[in-house]
């Protein structure tokens, strides 16, 4: 099986508090060195909470941020996204707030078109065949078209927004939280009409989720984040089941489920550590009940086959 | 809805737009009309009065017909200020959106220029400018053009770095655009009603400050005259011959009056927060226009809802956001109320305090008894001493609910001081107290924090602790632990139930969510369009769900633990609740609906311990009572 | 905050050294030679001549900018020839006057402006929040200069009020009360354009933060209606409020030339004026860098009280 997306020690630094003269403030690694294949086909999912650099993570990997160090290869081939109009048919993106994604003084119609113009160079008839196209794969009605953004709800402007992502025949689609900000009722809606068009298209995914529930339902594997790296990789039944990690232990303990009491870890401390500021050694440490020594001194790294995790006393 | 006809809605707006559109037309029409000649001088007839014989408004100091001069002034006067509006706008947006888009060191760079250019009194660069260029109108124009030019490009880009970090941008480049294309196609359209509106709330702004330079003899050089310089070759004769300088100062003055309504208008047409009314104040407490009579409270609810409706009147449509809710809580219970956004769950909620804004909103019907008082429209002062005090609210987001620019510690003196006359130093350690019910650590120096400063669990605990600051009898959580992530989530649920038990409160818990649902509350009701779908004890209801919406929005979403799978969507949408179908509202989404569901009302029906709205119970309930 | 403070006042010194490379290129554009244009047509050429080495003319211009700027750095403005004295010591005899006309109005369209704008927020779409609309609407769009020869029409001239013009009287004593009677009028019309602008900027920042999640908490806690307008809104808005009153400071000083104009008070504008059209360049390059100078600083004063206002901002 071909690879659709590899990132070989991809890492992102932010520089925060520019001066005029003399150095900067401070520099936040929000991506810490993260190697990760995706094979062509898969779903992988990608979890974390706020502030743990899955959305730069999403965002490097379509070009619309500079890495800092590593590199990305889709396809087989480096990015490049020098020529806007050959780069946009390798790999799209579908945003988390479907509003604001779609600019608010077009119609849809000119939404649509803009890829197929851009990227495919269409003459009317093309698009407007294949806008036809596209909008029944979606389950989107025509007469759509002609209004504006604000008209739909929205699971609407999310169908919207994913037809626009498949308007440019990438096969590696990059889905930025698709779901969070719809209700759950349409939720699954868009949840499935994402599983049938990968299905159908044969596409691959990278689904980026806060929601423990969502990433495994729509996973085969997934790759849990906290403070900007990767702490475990394994198969979506395995990830949160029988988590080898601590902190993936605690996200999952933490989901609410029904028919399970109440449990919170109290006591601990709960805060993130500060990102000017990182601890030495591994991120989680303060709030982990099975830290040892070493775990203050070294940075773990990933490590086991197929199940990885970044830890020194994995759980069994 | 077309721009005009918004604009014609706005009565001022109107009234300015009749009165440029005749300004205007006579400028335009002046040189066709039989006036003398406005340079023509004839020292003989000096300072006449208005309405003497052959001229209309008089003469001035040298005997020229005031009128003619009047309206070749004015037709001077609009074209240069418009021109000077038009060239700061383009310029002025032109700077703005480079600098705003690309942003980076191009934007430090034009910034730069741009502040150092607003260092000045705008005047003092004007006259630099008029110093250096020489007196006359041309050059007044070019200086009120430039010394205008950065407040256009400090406003526009403003705009555009917002637009620029808008998904739709990202989108864009990914669709194969290339900058030049993406500031034209999708930035532009989106800065121009900008520019126009702050262009017309700046042309009469800048007739004034051309007229000005030529009152000052820096613009418009004699014989020539504009506005400004026949006041400013008026005022040696303005004790003597008052009426030189009224006749051109009134012109100004009703210019300027009408340009500033008619752009007053344009913006609020423009505006779409102006449009929706979302610029209107909520006023103190939830306007009530009850109908109908007033419903008794049923057993020993210490809070208690009966037929509550809430509507929201925007323009001519009507929202009927709560559409005849009942619901109770006794001592030490917790009720939770689930449903999906737009359900009118969190309307209930705030109109149990009058904390519904108004407008829009109005309570049209039912009660709200607190131990036995009904609530719907009691008088404000009545209404404010409970507030906080019986029934205390914990809201969703902790950031925006506190407020940014004073230290929690203040916050939760305040919320003390209130509603009991006690010394600062009592408030204040009574505060730190409160701080270590809901366990934050280092409680003494976080009461010197702002909420900027606090994570954001930490400030929902603070949030916890004003709403237990008088110790209420009951506490409505709407949404508390939506904008926390999970393992924040599961602290803050744990903390809320320990609280309830320690101090025997009775909560309203509002939620999206199953799971918080069934870890924390004794009975659930079901919101849908409005209403109450299904009630009854958290358990049964999730175990048995009685109604198809409650069952299938249950089945809808995964949870964790049962692997990669197909998700059991509902198909459609939840309706609008300005405009409900009659009957079930979800029938249009319900596999099991019949004729019968879609006609007249659905009464919640009492079923033993639990309560439904449908005629087709997905499980068997007790007979109705 | 003494950090703040000072950060503020070094990052002033680039917008001072901009302020000063602005004014002295924009009079670089002046076309042709100003000796000529100082002397007249008829002038001698060797009077040009030695005019212009006076001036320092007959150097190239950056040469000419820095031997300025060190002597201004120094307090040598150069020499006024319109007036015959040093432009330091006529811009300083000046702006006294002007400082007292422009801060006044200062103060007075921001207590007024921001008090209407509470009020006509709190009261939106009310009798109040009409009227205040109305006479801002009004006083928006009067040009001030107009509306000061009125006031000197009606209440010097047919009441007989007050003064018509200048600061002091020519005769008689110089006090505080002789002062304000002499104020009262310049300084009300200068302050009414400014004042419209902050009420009406005063009541849409209102509007908008009583909107805001943390009003309805303060609400939702029972804070009585007058601490939630007075305390928790105000407080929030006064965080736009305030660099609109930085800016109104610009405006102030800005109509303050009309108004001296028109009230023949001896103020800084009036000078600059004069001294334009007399082409006294000197005295209008002194004149324009030291008053935006004041103007700069008086901006960190405004950002200072920001900062002290709003946490938020990192000291």
């Amino acid at each position: 099986m071909s690879i659709a997306l590899k990132l070989d020690a991809l890492s992102k630094t932010f520089v925060v508090g520019k001066q005029l003269f003399g150095p900067p403030k401070g520099r936040v690694h929000a991506v810490h060195p993260v190697t990760l294949e995706v094979p062509e086909g898969e779903t992988l999912g990608i979890v974390g909470e706020s502030g743990c650099g899955k959305s730069t993570l999403a965002r490097m990997l379509v070009g619309l941020l500079e890495p800092s160090g590593g590199s990305i290869e889709i396809a087989g081939k480096p990015l490049d996204n020098a020529d806007p109009a050959v780069f946009g048919k390798r790999i799209q993106y579908v945003f988390q707030d479907p509003i604001s994604s779609l600019n608010p003084r077009k119609t849809v119609r000119q939404i649509m078109e803009a890829p197929l113009k851009r990227l495919h160079g269409m003459d009317k008839a093309q698009r407007d065949r294949r806008i036809s196209e596209i909008f029944a794969q979606v389950n989107l009605r025509e007469e759509f078209l002609d209004r504006y953004p604000h008209e739909f709800s929205g699971g609407q402007a999310q169908r919207i927004g994913i037809a626009r992502a498949l308007a440019a025949e990438a096969r590696i689609l990059i889905l930025d939280e698709p779901v969070s900000a719809l209700d759950v009722s349409v939720q699954a809606q868009v949840l499935n009409l994402l599983a049938e068009l990968k299905q159908r298209l044969g596409l691959t995914y990278l689904f980026i989720s806060h929601d423990l529930a969502v990433v495994e339902a729509v996973s085969d594997r997934v790759a849990v984040l906290y403070f900007g790296s990767v702490v475990e990789v394994g198969k979506a039944e395995d990830v949160f089941s029988n988590p080898r990690h601590p902190y993936t232990k605690l996200l999952a303990e933490s989901a609410p489920v029904v028919g399970r009491a109440l449990t919170a870890p109290e006591g601990r401390e709960t805060e993130l550590p500060d990102p000017l500021n990182p601890p030495k050694g591994c991120a989680f440490r303060a709030r982990c009940p099975y830290a040892g020594e070493r775990c203050g001194d070294e940075v773990p790294q990933l490590s086991g086959d197929g199940h990885q995790a970044a830890c020194f006393y994995p759980l069994r | 809805m077309s721009f005009l006809s918004l604009l014609a809605r706005n009565r001022l707006a109107l009234v300015g737009l009749i009165v440029m559109g005749f300004v205007v037309l006579l400028a335009l029409v002046t040189p066709l009309l039989p006036l003398a000649d406005p340079d023509v001088t004839n020292t003989g007839n000096r300072f006449l009065k208005p309405f003497s014989e052959g001229t209309l408004l008089g003469t001035d100091h040298l005997g020229r017909d005031l009128l003619s001069r009047l309206l070749w002034g004015t037709r001077l006067s609009l074209a240069v200020g418009f021109a000077a509006a038009v060239i700061a706008a383009v310029l002025g947006a032109a700077v703005g959106i480079v600098a705003g888009y690309y942003g980076g060191r191009v934007d430090n760079l034009i910034m730069r220029g741009v502040d150092m250019l607003m260092a000045f009194p705008y005047i003092l660069l004007a006259l630099a400018i008029v110093a250096a260029l020489g007196p006359g109108l041309l050059n007044a124009l070019i200086a009120v053009a430039a010394v205008n030019i950065p407040f256009f490009a400090r406003n526009i880009r403003g705009i555009t770095v917002g637009i620029a970090h808008k998904e739709f941008v990202d989108a864009a480049k990914l669709a194969g655009m290339r900058d030049a294309r993406i500031i034209v196609s999708e930035v532009l359209p989106n800065v121009i009603p900008v520019i126009v509106i702050a262009m017309s709330t700046t042309v009469g702004w800048m007739i004034l400050e051309t007229a000005g330079l030529s009152f000052l003899g820096l613009g418009s050089q004699p014989p020539q005259a504009d506005l400004g310089s026949m006041l400013g070759e008026a005022r040696s004769a303005l004790i003597t011959n008052p009426h030189t300088s009224v006749v051109p100062g009134v012109m100004i003055l009703i210019i300027v009056m009408a340009i500033n309504l008619l752009g007053d208008g344009v913006r609020d047409a423009l505006d779409p927060r102006l449009r929706s009314g979302a610029l209107t104040r909520p006023m103190a407490a939830t306007t009530v226009r009850r109908k109908g009579p007033v419903p008794v409270p049923e057993g020993e609810n210490v809070l208690d809802l009966r037929g509550l409706e809430t509507q929201f009147h925007v323009k001519d449509r009507i929202y009927r956001a709560v559409g005849g809710v009942s619901w109770g809580v006794k001592p030490g219970e917790c009720l939770g109320i689930i449903g999906e956004s737009g359900s009118g769950k969190s309307v209930t909620a705030l109109s149990v305090m009058g904390l519904v804004a108004s407008p829009p909103g109005v309570i049209t019907g039912g009660a709200v008894h607190y131990k036995g008082e009904d609530l719907v429209g009691a008088p404000y002062e009545r209404l404010r001493s409970l507030r906080g005090r019986e029934v205390a609210y914990i809201f969703q987001d902790p950031l925006a609910t506190l407020h940014p620019l004073y230290k929690v510690g203040d916050q939760l003196v305040e919320a003390i001081r209130v509603h009991h006359h006690v010394s600062d130093k009592e408030a204040r350690a009574k505060a730190l107290g409160l701080l270590k019910d809901v366990r934050i650590p280092n409680a003494e120096s976080r009461l010197e924090n702002y909420p900027h400063e606090m994570s954001g669990g930490m400030r929902q605990r603070v949030g916890i602790a004003m709403a237990l600051a008088n110790d209420p009898e009951v506490i409505i959580a709407d949404e508390p632990t939506t904008a926390l992530d999970v393992t924040v989530q599961a602290q803050i649920l744990s903390l809320l139930d320990t609280l309830r038990r320690e101090k025997g409160l009775a909560i309203v818990f509002i939620t999206h969510d199953f799971g918080v649902v069934a870890q924390l509350c004794d009975r659930v009701a079901v919101m849908y369009a409005g209403r109450i779908v299904e009630e009854g004890p958290t358990q049964m209801v999730l175990d048995a769900p009685a109604h198809p919406y409650t069952r299938r929005l249950i089945a809808c979403v995964p949870e964790l633990g049962e692997g990669k799978r197909e998700l059991h969507a509902i198909p459609g949408l939840p309706p609008a609740v300005n405009d409900l179908p009659p009957g079930c509202a979800f029938a249009p989404r319900c596999d099991k609906a019949t004729e019968a569901c879609r006609q007249g009302e659905i009464a919640l029906e009492a079923h033993g311990p639990r309560k439904l709205r449908c005629l087709f119970p997905e499980t068997e309930l007790e007979a109705a009572q | 905050m003494g950090s703040y403070i000072l950060k503020r006042l070094v990052s002033a010194i680039p917008v001072l050294l901009g302020i000063t490379v602005i004014v002295f290129a924009i009079m670089a554009l002046i076309p042709g030679d100003p000796a000529t244009a100082i002397l007249g047509s008829y002038a001698t050429p060797e009077n040009v001549e030695k005019l212009n080495r006076d001036l320092g003319l007959d150097k190239p211009a950056v040469q000419r900018y820095f031997i300025w700027l060190s002597n201004m750095v120094q307090g040598d403005f150069g020499r006024s020839f319109s007036l015959n004295r040093p432009v330091l010591d006529e811009v300083l005899d000046r702006f006294g006057a002007t400082l007292v006309l422009a801060g006044t109005s200062f103060v007075l369209c921001s207590l007024i402006g921001v008090a209407a704008g509470v009020v006509s927020a709190a009261r939106q779409y009310g009798f109040a929040d009409k009227a205040i609309t109305f006479v801002v609407l009004l006083g928006i769009s009067i040009p001030s200069f107009f509306l000061g020869m009125m006031m000197i029409l009606i209440f010097a001239v047919q009441l007989r009020w007050f003064p018509a013009s200048g600061m002091w009287p020519i005769y008689g004593d110089r006090n505080l009360l002789v002062l304000l009677d002499h104020l009262l009028m310049p300084a009300l019309a200068l302050a009414v354009v400014a004042t419209g602008v902050v009420a009406r900027l005063s009541r849409s920042a209102m509007l908008e933060v009583l909107r805001q999640d943390y009003i309805r908490t303060a609400r939702a806690k029972g804070v009585p209606e007058r601490g939630v307008i007075w305390r928790h809104a105000l407080r929030a808005a006064m965080v736009s409020i305030i660099p609109v009153l930085g800016i109104q400071a610009g405006f102030v000083l800005s109509g303050a030339v009309y108004i001296e104009m028109v009230f023949q008070w001896p103020g800084v504008g009036r000078m600059l004026v004069d001294a334009i059209l007399k082409r006294d360049i000197l005295l209008v390059q002194g004149g324009v860098v030291f008053v935006a100078a004041c103007y700069v600083l008086f901006n960190i004063v405004v950002d200072v009280a920001q900062s002290l206002l709003d946490p938020r901002i990192k000291t």
